[in-house]
């Protein structure tokens, strides 16, 4: 997408409204569109909103294959974690008080666990193995008499990686503990067959699919039926599950994306693979480049690299016009580097050195060259200015060195 | 998060001409080298400092200087910085920098002081090192 200066390659972060999902929207807001509430039973103006919504519904249970009636709309993916997470633990906690979730899960449900914690829940938080998968094997080791959750993610948002939620889910199945899938960045990109899987409940986010920002949903299986706690309370919309006005706009917006990504993932799959052999292909040239994740099991929309010898964030100083993420320390507000790629063992350092690139539907030729060019230009930069990488050069072992701490 | 342009300014200069920048290294060995290095690469920052002074009158003058850093824009920007300021300075003067020299040439946030703190203690240690020798 060169339509401005900036090249974006960040589309795990957030991707652009989809121009044909943006105009429908339109059809919703204004008076001479259907702006009604979605609630009033007694008029024409609610009677269309009621339809549009239904059948945006029916676009997000579609590309999922499941019951419209599983799908509750959610102000985001948080909000769908929290209710998931929160609304489950709180409901069953008469039958145990034990979650299990892993280290690399985005913060919407590790926040809510550690709530949870504070409320008197026990939670286990797994680690990944090396190439950042939950392994089926270990989700199994950690089950005990009065685990009610399992919460683990389908991709990873840092690495792409992939989670079996295929065998996940026949575990808790077998064991009668319910099963949460975090499915924000799955949506488009991998097929979900919510019909033949053992899952209970999965999020799902529309800006990460080319919907707008500030509408997400829950699946929450209807057979065997799941049962929640709601968060929100008022008015009983989203059958008791999530009261408040629904939105319309955002609503159909997310639906006309959904719809739009069923007809067109493997399109846009396509594209993106491209893009990443490409991209993987050149960025392998530069000397001390590790990936992060596991290559044969990832999806090719996101590419996580760690440059040795180089700090992420004044890498992506130096890229100053291409829009990519960093798992270094210096660009989260914590100091700290990246959970994700600590988990799965990565030193600190390849931590700090970390990028990620994301590719999405509106990518072009231009911005994968352009910024594989001054990539390994501004890497080369840096190294000629990073101690380590001439202490490196050297032949200096930077694990020998006792660092002076300041 | 947003950066003063001022960092970003002395980051992009730096890069862009690292020699005019002093970006390079002396032989530690020589007696008129002074080195510091300062930082881990865990904490995401290594900044390493050379000075080479001459005597003049009961002290030392700092003639020239060469950095390296490994670390964030901010960080890279400090050490720029703090090159600047010191050559034809005593060590007398270069050893009164004080950290928020550095934050206020370069507008640094309150979440990127440290970096100018790493580049006071590189000063520091390159002192003393050339000190050592003398």
């Amino acid at each position: 997408m060169s339509t401005q200066s900036t090249i974006y390659l960040d589309y795990a972060s957030t991707t652009p409204v989809d121009p044909r999902v943006a105009s429908k929207m339109m059809e919703f807001l204004t008076p001479d569109g259907e702006f009604g509430n979605p609630a009033s039973r007694s008029h024409r103006f609610g009677w269309k909103a009621d339809e549009a919504v239904e059948e945006a519904r029916s676009h997000v249970s579609g590309l999922v294959n499941c019951d419209p009636r599983e799908i509750v709309w959610t102000s985001g993916a948080t909000e769908a974690d929290n209710l998931a997470i929160k609304g489950v633990a709180r409901f069953y906690k008469s039958k145990g008080n034990h979650i299990i979730t892993s280290k690399i899960e985005h913060k919407a449900v590790l926040d809510p666990c550690r709530q949870l914690e504070r409320e008197g829940f026990e939670v286990t938080y797994l680690d990944p193995n090396e190439k950042g998968v939950i392994t089926p094997e270990v989700i199994k080791s950690a089950i005990q008499e009065n685990t009610i959750l399992v919460s683990i993610m389908h991709i990873n948002n840092e690495l792409g990686t992939v989670n079996d939620i295929e065998k996940i889910g026949k575990i808790t199945r077998d064991n009668g503990i319910l099963f949460h899938v975090d499915a924000a960045q799955s949506t488009g990109k991998i097929n979900i067959d919510l019909k033949n899987l053992n899952v209970d409940l999965m999020s799902f986010s529309a800006h990460k699919t080319y919907g707008p920002k500030g509408i997400g949903a829950l699946y929450v299986r209807r057979k065997p039926r799941v049962r929640l706690e709601a968060l929100i309370h008022g008015g009983g919309h989203e059958r008791g599950m999530r009261s408040g006005t629904l939105a319309t706009h955002q609503i159909v917006g997310m639906g006309e994306a959904f719809r739009i990504a069923n007809v067109e993932m493997e399109s846009d799959c396509e594209k993106v693979s491209e893009y990443h052999e490409q991209f993987l292909k050149k960025v392998q040239e530069i000397d001390h480049v590790y990936i992060n994740g596991d290559l044969k099991n990832k999806v090719p929309n996101i590419l996580n690299v760690s440059f040795n010898f180089v700090e992420g964030e004044s890498l992506i100083m130096g890229l100053k016009d291409i829009a990519v993420s960093s798992g270094s320390a210096c660009t989260s507000a914590s100091l700290e580097p990246s959970y994700v790629l600590r988990a799965l063992g990565r030193k600190d350092e390849l931590a700090h050195s970390s990028i990620r690139f994301s590719f999405g539907r509106f990518t072009n030729d231009d911005d994968v060259n352009n910024t594989l060019e001054i990539l390994s230009n501004v890497v080369h930069r840096l190294r000629e200015l990073s101690p380590l990488w001439e202490m490196h050069l050297d032949g200096i072992d930077l694990d020998t060195v006792e660092w002076k701490l300041h | 998060m947003a950066y003063s342009k001022k960092v970003v300014e002395k980051f992009e200069n730096t890069i862009n001409n690292p020699e005019a920048f002093k970006v390079g290294r002396f032989d530690p060995k020589e007696l008129n080298v002074g080195t510091g290095m300062v930082g881990a690469p865990a904490c995401g920052d290594v900044m390493k400092l050379q000075i080479k002074c001459e005597p003049k009158g009961n002290t030392h003058v700092i003639k020239d200087v060469k950095f390296k850093t490994y670390g964030c824009g901010s960080a890279i920007a400090s050490s720029s910085e703090l090159v600047e300021m010191l050559i034809g300075k005593t060590l007398e003067e270069a050893k009164a920098i004080k950290n928020i020299e550095i934050v206020e040439a370069l507008e640094l946030p309150p979440i990127k002081i440290h970096c100018s703190v790493l580049a006071e203690d590189s000063i520091k240690q390159a002192i003393e090192d050339y000190e050592s020798k003398q």
